[in-house]
Protein backbone atom coordinates (compact mmCIF):
# COMPACT_ATOMS: atom_id res chain seq x y z
CA UNK A 1 0.00 0.00 0.00
CA UNK A 2 1.39 3.36 -1.00
CA UNK A 3 0.98 6.26 1.34
CA UNK A 4 1.37 9.86 0.27
CA UNK A 5 5.07 10.13 1.12
CA UNK A 6 5.89 7.07 -0.93
CA UNK A 7 3.94 8.40 -3.87
CA UNK A 8 5.81 11.68 -3.74
CA UNK A 9 9.14 9.86 -3.55
CA UNK A 10 8.20 7.69 -6.49
CA UNK A 11 7.23 10.72 -8.54
CA UNK A 12 10.48 12.42 -7.64
CA UNK A 13 12.48 9.40 -8.69
CA UNK A 14 10.63 9.19 -11.95
CA UNK A 15 11.24 12.85 -12.69
CA UNK A 16 14.91 12.38 -11.86
CA UNK A 17 15.18 9.45 -14.23
CA UNK A 18 13.51 11.43 -17.00
CA UNK A 19 15.78 14.37 -16.31
CA UNK A 20 18.95 12.26 -16.41
CA UNK A 21 17.77 10.61 -19.59
CA UNK A 22 17.22 13.98 -21.27
CA UNK A 23 20.57 15.24 -20.01
CA UNK A 24 22.29 12.35 -21.72
CA UNK A 25 20.82 13.18 -25.08
CA UNK A 26 20.93 16.90 -25.23
CA UNK A 27 22.11 19.93 -23.38
CA UNK A 28 19.64 22.71 -22.74
CA UNK A 29 19.51 26.11 -21.16
CA UNK A 30 18.94 24.51 -17.78
CA UNK A 31 22.13 22.45 -17.98
CA UNK A 32 24.05 25.56 -18.98
CA UNK A 33 22.70 27.55 -16.07
CA UNK A 34 23.49 24.64 -13.76
CA UNK A 35 27.10 24.80 -14.96
CA UNK A 36 27.18 28.56 -14.42
CA UNK A 37 25.70 28.07 -10.95
CA UNK A 38 28.45 25.59 -10.07
CA UNK A 39 31.36 27.49 -11.62
CA UNK A 40 30.58 31.08 -10.79
CA UNK A 41 28.79 30.92 -7.49
CA UNK A 42 25.72 32.98 -8.30
CA UNK A 43 22.28 31.83 -7.24
CA UNK A 44 20.48 29.33 -9.46
CA UNK A 45 17.96 31.98 -10.34
CA UNK A 46 20.49 34.55 -11.36
CA UNK A 47 22.54 31.99 -13.27
CA UNK A 48 19.58 31.13 -15.41
CA UNK A 49 18.70 34.80 -15.97
CA UNK A 50 22.25 35.46 -17.12
CA UNK A 51 22.32 32.51 -19.50
CA UNK A 52 19.14 33.88 -21.09
CA UNK A 53 20.67 37.34 -21.22
CA UNK A 54 23.77 36.11 -23.02
CA UNK A 55 21.73 34.53 -25.80
CA UNK A 56 19.41 37.53 -25.95
CA UNK A 57 22.37 39.84 -26.43
CA UNK A 58 23.80 37.62 -29.16
CA UNK A 59 20.39 37.48 -30.88
CA UNK A 60 19.99 41.22 -30.63
CA UNK A 61 23.33 41.81 -32.30
CA UNK A 62 22.42 39.39 -35.09
CA UNK A 63 19.00 40.96 -35.59
CA UNK A 64 20.46 44.43 -35.86
CA UNK A 65 22.93 43.31 -38.43
CA UNK A 66 26.12 42.52 -36.60
CA UNK A 67 28.07 39.29 -36.77
CA UNK A 68 29.05 37.76 -33.44
CA UNK A 69 32.54 36.40 -32.89
CA UNK A 70 33.25 34.22 -29.90
CA UNK A 71 36.93 33.42 -29.93
CA UNK A 72 37.81 29.73 -29.68
CA UNK A 73 34.15 28.87 -30.25
CA UNK A 74 33.00 30.26 -33.57
CA UNK A 75 31.41 33.09 -35.52
CA UNK A 76 27.75 33.73 -36.20
CA UNK A 77 27.38 35.49 -39.52
CA UNK A 78 24.25 37.12 -40.90
CA UNK A 79 23.84 36.60 -44.62
CA UNK A 80 21.33 38.26 -46.89
CA UNK A 81 19.76 35.95 -49.42
CA UNK A 82 18.31 37.29 -52.63
CA UNK A 83 14.82 36.50 -53.78
CA UNK A 84 14.66 33.41 -55.94
CA UNK A 85 12.17 31.13 -57.59
CA UNK A 86 11.68 27.93 -55.68
CA UNK A 87 9.56 24.97 -56.59
CA UNK A 88 7.12 22.99 -54.56
CA UNK A 89 8.71 19.56 -54.90
CA UNK A 90 5.37 17.82 -54.63
CA UNK A 91 3.43 19.73 -57.25
CA UNK A 92 6.26 21.20 -59.31
CA UNK A 93 4.61 24.56 -58.88
CA UNK A 94 6.85 27.62 -58.96
CA UNK A 95 6.84 29.64 -55.76
CA UNK A 96 8.76 32.85 -55.17
CA UNK A 97 11.04 32.71 -52.14
CA UNK A 98 11.41 36.23 -50.84
CA UNK A 99 14.71 37.85 -49.96
CA UNK A 100 15.62 37.02 -46.40
CA UNK A 101 18.36 36.98 -43.82
CA UNK A 102 19.86 33.84 -42.41
CA UNK A 103 22.40 33.11 -39.71
CA UNK A 104 25.30 30.84 -40.51
CA UNK A 105 27.72 29.52 -37.95
CA UNK A 106 31.39 28.99 -38.65
CA UNK A 107 32.96 26.85 -35.96
CA UNK A 108 36.43 27.85 -34.84
CA UNK A 109 39.32 25.48 -35.30
CA UNK A 110 39.29 24.75 -31.59
CA UNK A 111 35.66 23.64 -31.70
CA UNK A 112 36.19 21.69 -34.91
CA UNK A 113 39.10 19.75 -33.49
CA UNK A 114 37.24 19.07 -30.22
CA UNK A 115 34.35 17.60 -32.18
CA UNK A 116 36.65 15.74 -34.56
CA UNK A 117 38.11 13.93 -31.56
CA UNK A 118 34.75 12.27 -31.24
CA UNK A 119 35.51 10.41 -34.45
CA UNK A 120 38.95 9.41 -33.15
CA UNK A 121 37.49 7.90 -30.00
CA UNK A 122 34.82 6.14 -32.06
CA UNK A 123 37.48 4.79 -34.36
CA UNK A 124 39.47 3.54 -31.41
CA UNK A 125 36.41 1.77 -30.10
CA UNK A 126 35.52 0.16 -33.38
CA UNK A 127 39.07 -0.80 -34.26
CA UNK A 128 39.67 -2.33 -30.87
CA UNK A 129 39.43 -5.94 -32.00
CA UNK B 1 30.23 45.79 -37.47
CA UNK B 2 30.59 42.74 -35.37
CA UNK B 3 30.23 41.88 -31.74
CA UNK B 4 33.21 40.13 -30.24
CA UNK B 5 33.42 38.24 -27.00
CA UNK B 6 35.03 41.04 -25.00
CA UNK B 7 32.33 43.49 -26.12
CA UNK B 8 29.62 40.97 -25.24
CA UNK B 9 31.15 40.67 -21.77
CA UNK B 10 31.17 44.46 -21.46
CA UNK B 11 27.52 44.77 -22.56
CA UNK B 12 26.37 42.21 -20.05
CA UNK B 13 28.35 43.82 -17.28
CA UNK B 14 26.73 47.16 -18.15
CA UNK B 15 23.31 45.56 -17.78
CA UNK B 16 24.30 43.99 -14.45
CA UNK B 17 26.24 46.65 -12.54
CA UNK B 18 26.40 44.48 -9.43
CA UNK B 19 28.59 41.91 -11.18
CA UNK B 20 32.32 42.13 -11.72
CA UNK B 21 33.60 41.92 -15.27
CA UNK B 22 35.62 38.86 -14.15
CA UNK B 23 32.41 37.08 -13.15
CA UNK B 24 30.73 37.84 -16.45
CA UNK B 25 33.78 36.63 -18.30
CA UNK B 26 33.60 33.44 -16.31
CA UNK B 27 29.89 33.03 -17.07
CA UNK B 28 30.41 33.40 -20.80
CA UNK B 29 33.42 31.11 -20.85
CA UNK B 30 31.47 28.52 -18.89
CA UNK B 31 28.57 28.67 -21.32
CA UNK B 32 30.68 28.17 -24.41
CA UNK B 33 33.00 25.57 -22.93
CA UNK B 34 29.93 23.65 -21.75
CA UNK B 35 28.50 23.72 -25.28
CA UNK B 36 31.86 22.58 -26.67
CA UNK B 37 32.06 19.78 -24.12
CA UNK B 38 28.59 18.54 -25.00
CA UNK B 39 29.33 18.50 -28.70
CA UNK B 40 32.65 16.77 -28.10
CA UNK B 41 30.69 14.02 -26.37
CA UNK B 42 28.34 13.84 -29.33
CA UNK B 43 25.36 15.42 -27.61
CA UNK B 44 23.13 18.07 -29.13
CA UNK B 45 22.74 21.46 -27.51
CA UNK B 46 19.26 22.92 -27.84
CA UNK B 47 18.62 26.52 -26.95
CA UNK B 48 14.94 27.27 -27.40
CA UNK B 49 14.42 30.42 -29.42
CA UNK B 50 18.06 30.75 -30.36
CA UNK B 51 19.04 27.60 -32.15
CA UNK B 52 20.53 24.15 -31.84
CA UNK B 53 24.06 22.88 -32.14
CA UNK B 54 24.52 19.33 -33.28
CA UNK B 55 27.25 17.02 -34.47
CA UNK B 56 27.08 15.68 -37.97
CA UNK B 57 28.83 12.65 -39.31
CA UNK B 58 30.73 12.79 -42.59
CA UNK B 59 31.45 9.47 -44.22
CA UNK B 60 34.90 8.52 -45.43
CA UNK B 61 35.15 9.23 -49.14
CA UNK B 62 37.59 9.36 -51.99
CA UNK B 63 38.44 12.96 -52.63
CA UNK B 64 40.66 14.45 -55.28
CA UNK B 65 43.53 16.79 -55.09
CA UNK B 66 42.13 19.56 -57.26
CA UNK B 67 45.54 20.51 -58.55
CA UNK B 68 46.86 17.10 -59.57
CA UNK B 69 43.63 15.12 -59.83
CA UNK B 70 45.16 12.41 -57.68
CA UNK B 71 42.68 10.39 -55.63
CA UNK B 72 43.00 11.05 -51.91
CA UNK B 73 41.32 9.14 -49.15
CA UNK B 74 39.32 11.41 -46.89
CA UNK B 75 38.67 9.87 -43.49
CA UNK B 76 35.28 9.89 -41.83
CA UNK B 77 34.81 12.81 -39.51
CA UNK B 78 32.40 14.69 -37.31
CA UNK B 79 31.60 18.35 -37.72
CA UNK B 80 29.71 20.83 -35.55
CA UNK B 81 26.52 22.28 -37.03
CA UNK B 82 24.22 25.10 -36.04
CA UNK B 83 20.58 25.46 -36.97
CA UNK B 84 18.89 28.78 -36.29
CA UNK B 85 15.89 28.61 -34.00
CA UNK B 86 12.43 29.58 -35.14
CA UNK B 87 12.11 32.67 -32.97
CA UNK B 88 15.46 34.10 -34.05
CA UNK B 89 14.73 33.33 -37.70
CA UNK B 90 11.44 35.20 -37.52
CA UNK B 91 12.97 38.16 -35.70
CA UNK B 92 15.79 38.39 -38.24
CA UNK B 93 13.31 38.90 -41.01
CA UNK B 94 10.73 41.06 -39.29
CA UNK B 95 13.29 43.78 -38.70
CA UNK B 96 13.93 44.21 -42.43
CA UNK B 97 16.55 46.84 -43.21
CA UNK B 98 18.24 46.41 -39.86
CA UNK B 99 18.12 49.58 -37.84
CA UNK B 100 20.89 49.66 -35.29
CA UNK B 101 19.54 52.98 -34.03
CA UNK B 102 16.55 51.35 -32.41
CA UNK B 103 17.60 48.44 -30.19
CA UNK B 104 14.62 46.65 -28.67
CA UNK B 105 14.45 47.22 -24.96
CA UNK B 106 11.68 44.78 -24.19
CA UNK B 107 14.05 41.86 -23.74
CA UNK B 108 16.49 43.62 -21.50
CA UNK B 109 16.21 42.12 -18.03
Amino acid sequence: MLNKVNKVLLLNNLLNIIFIYMEKNSTTRSSLSEAVYKNVGLSRNESSTLVDLVFNEISKSLIYGGDVKISSFGTFIVKSKNERIGRNPKTGEEVPISARQVVTFRPSNVLKSEVAELSNSNNLNSENN
Amino acid sequence: MSLIKSQLIQNITDLNPHLYIKDVERIINTIFSEITKSLAEGRRVELRGFGAFSVQHRKARIGRNPRTGAAVEVEEKYIPRFKTGKELRIKLNSSTNSQPSKPSTDEAQ
